[in-house]
């Protein structure tokens, strides 16, 4: 690889430590850069959140160990500020996607919004030629069709490609993901080969910006912060065939597919088959009620191809741990696509993302609707 | 790579001369100043020589000097040291945080603090602070010097509406002392913060001016130094530093300095207004001190600027930082009127008196073209519109 000046986004964490040391052993320019995203402290005290529950977005910690790795490896370290835009992209409508009863993904609008554009943006004007990052995914050009493709990684396991799929082509002509070939265990024998003092680092799980991982806790609190109420969204639980078998508190505490908590003693158990907002219901029923043969995804991001002409069969991963299951997908409307599964699937959730794979090349996504 | 400092009112390289001075005080002349012996005895004098020039650098009595540990110990030990629960305060709204946060915590005490706020310019009108007085006004503090924007504020008005209100007047002088004259006499105030660092004295060492007769309450419970306002041995190196740095701060080599510096800083701001279009002084109009440049640019994040500019040689900053090293946009800033794209676009060049004409010029190499590139990249720029 020619030498370039590459910026890394470092978030304290084993895999983008890992990026910034291989990529300034490979004798690139490297400069770490860390977003400050979300403030920790700003809703300690608000209803619902302790005064010393601290998460791990953007804790003092993580930068402190971000900016350790850089002196370490030996390259100029900054933390960029973009709370304003992670607020208004991120956070705000991850509230409003709960209180229309969806279940929405952050990290997906992060990527979109924050990652690629805001710091991708930072990373040119400070003289990058590109943007790395510590996600387990492929990014390569394809001659054939003269489009950058999006793949997944060699480690199956931490394959990340369903929170990229919104990735524009000049987004990814500028991105490097250089642990795409690697396996995890390899990237933390990397780090301490290194001398990284976090090779052991746990893995970050949970929505960085909702400590403990309580979305319920987090939309009260920020709610409250805000100077608003948690606007009343309780309602009737109803049957698929519309009876009223009881009310609930609010739709927010439901998600597709949940069966626990819904305070209804029957004969046999009973699953959230579906949220419908405006009615504030929640529809339950049986367990093979909540499978479907169709899907239709909105605001569509198309990667391996420019267009969709005629239907096409691929893979569907309807969120981050499903497997994928077979289906056809074609247009069904302006920015809109229809997916028809091969087999029924479980659990088809408004706010999560339908991500299309042909083989190991992410064709394209968009959000179900 | 060259690299060139203009980040002095961050803090500033201790001098040769300052080092030079202070250099014995490691292990020659080692003793605790309280000391009885010879040793103490050496160290002792060497702090009350000190004093004397700090005193003579502030225009007082050396009986009138404690040193402390810096601006912000300064700050706190003249606030939090005639300030009581049940009284009221006034203050501004672009002082530094170290005055700022300590106000806050003065009204979680149970203190009532004004905020006078500034105009375009960044000056406080003295009118507003004798606006603000109340029976109860028993402190009054307020920054000479701005840290962001250079400008002066009116102190001698305010000393006389203090003194005829009979308050008590504190002036924090960190970003003043070293670059204009201090008269604390003309100035009519009771307290006066400085800090050694910021004059090219050691990090860790700083003055507090307290006029005879004020009833100081000291902050750090302790042995009897300092006349019992400021316990804990001595930082003899430190405060030997700062009496170095004073004496250098005096007379006409430092006039000539500051003639120097003035002169420097004009052609970098004037070139800067010349070869970048949408760009403006912040407190363009008031009186400021002759090293600072708070410099907007239209249309620029001035977080990348500062690290396009640092990756190229350039040490300059924005405003404040926060505890994690990231950017807020300045409160100085929106205070004065900015809108928050306009203080986040906002540099601060800062001289001292290390930095030479070749330093200047190829500062001067690179903001243009590094402000042109980030325009260039820049989602909202829009050349059509800003030349319109």
């Amino acid at each position: 690889m020619t030498k370039m000046t590459i910026a890394v986004a470092m978030s304290g964490g084993v895999d983008s430590s890992t990026v910034a040391a291989m990529l300034r052993a490979e004798g690139h320019e490297v400069v770490g850069l860390t977003m400050q995203l979300w403030n920790q402290r700003r809703l300690a005290g608000h209803e619902g959140i302790p005064e010393a529950v601290q998460g791990r977005c953007c804790s003092l910690d993580d930068v402190y160990d971000a900016r350790r790795v850089a002196e370490t490896i030996g390259i100029p370290y900054y933390v960029v500020n973009h709370e304003e835009r992670f607020e208004r992209d991120v956070v705000r409508p991850f509230v409003e996607q709960y209180l229309s009863g969806r279940t929405p993904i952050p990290c997906s609008l992060c990527n979109n919004h924050l990652k690629f554009d805001q710091l991708l943006v930072v990373a040119q004007q400070i003289g990058a030629d590109a943007l790395a990052t510590g996600h387990y995914a492929r990014v390569e050009f394809d001659p054939g069709s003269g489009r950058w493709l999006l793949k997944r990684p060699v480690d199956r396991s931490k394959d990340q490609t369903y929170f990229l799929f919104g990735l524009a082509q000049d987004q990814l002509s500028r991105t490097l993901f250089p642990l795409g070939g690697m396996l995890k265990p390899e990237v933390r024998e990397l780090a301490r080969q290194h001398g990284l003092a976090l090779a052991q680092k746990p893995d970050s799980q949970e929505i960085c910006f909702v400590p403990g991982g309580d979305y319920k806790k987090f939309l009260d609190a920020y709610l409250s912060e805000q100077g608003e109420s948690l606007p009343d969204t309780a309602g009737e639980l109803v049957t698929t065939d519309g009876r009223v078998v009881g009310e609930h508190d609010g739709i927010h505490n439901f998600t597709v597919g949940q069966r626990k908590g819904l305070g209804l003693a029957t004969g046999s158990p009973l699953y959230v088959i579906q949220i419908k907002g405006d009615a504030r219901q929640v529809v339950v029923g049986q367990q093979e009620e909540l499978y479907t043969r169709e899907l239709r995804a909105q605001r569509i991001n198309l990667i391996s191809v420019p267009h969709l002409c005629e239907p096409m069969q691929v893979t569907v991963k309807i969120r981050h741990r499903h497997e994928g299951a077979k289906a056809v997908i074609e247009k069904s409307g302006n920015d809109e696509i229809l997916v028809s599964f091969d087999e029924p699937q479980r659990a088809v959730t408004p706010g999560q993302a339908a991500v299309f794979y042909d083989a190991d090349v992410v064709v394209g996504g968009g959000w179900i609707v | 790579m060259r690299r060139v400092y203009l980040d002095n009112n961050a803090t500033t390289p201790v001098l040769p001369e300052i080092l030079a001075a202070m250099q014995p005080f490691f292990g020659e002349h080692f003793g605790n100043a309280s000391s009885i012996h010879h040793h103490g005895q050496e160290t002792r004098a060497a702090v009350e020589h000190a004093r004397e020039s700090v005193a003579a650098l502030l225009g007082c009595k050396a009986s009138e000097i404690v040193f402390t540990s810096g601006g912000t110990e300064g700050d706190n030990l003249a606030i939090f040291g005639v300030a009581a629960a049940g009284e009221h305060v006034i203050t501004s709204t672009i002082e530094h945080h170290a005055v700022l946060n300590s106000s806050k915590h003065l009204q979680s005490l149970g203190c009532e603090v004004t905020y006078v706020p500034v105009d375009g310019r960044g000056l406080i009108n003295p009118d507003d602070v004798r606006r603000s007085l109340r029976p109860n006004t028993r402190l009054i503090t307020v920054m000479m010097a701005n840290n962001e924007t250079g400008v002066l504020q009116p102190v001698e008005e305010i000393g006389k509406v203090a003194a005829e209100a009979d308050v008590y007047f504190h002036t924090d002088a960190v970003q003043a002392a070293g670059k204009v004259a201090i008269d604390v006499q003309r100035i009519g105030c009771d307290l006066l913060s400085i800090s050694g660092h910021k004059m090219h004295a050691p990090q860790g060492a700083g003055a507090l001016y307290v006029r005879k007769g004020t009833g100081l309450r000291p902050m750090l419970h302790g042995g009897s130094h300092e006349r019992s306002r400021r316990a804990g041995t001595e930082n003899v190196p430190g405060i030997v530093g700062l009496g170095k740095a004073a004496e250098m701060a005096r007379g006409a080599f430092a006039r000539d300095d500051l003639d120097r510096m003035s002169a420097l800083r004009d052609r970098l701001e004037q070139t800067v207004l010349r070869e970048v279009e949408s760009a403006a002084v912040n407190g363009q109009g008031a009186p400021r001190v002759p090293n600072t440049s708070s410099i907007r640019f239209d249309c620029i994040e001035g977080e990348a600027l500062v690290i396009a500019l640092d990756l190229k040689g350039l040490a300059v900053s924005t405003g404040a930082a926060c505890s994690s090293g990231a950017i807020e946009p300045s409160h100085v800033l929106t205070a004065m009127g900015l809108n928050p794209h306009q203080a986040r676009g906002s540099i601060r060049f800062s001289l001292g008196k290390q930095n030479s004409t070749e330093d200047i010029e190829s500062a001067l190499r690179l903001i243009p073209q590094t402000v042109a590139r980030l325009r260039e990249l820049s989602p909202v720029y829009n050349k059509a519109a800003l030349s319109s």
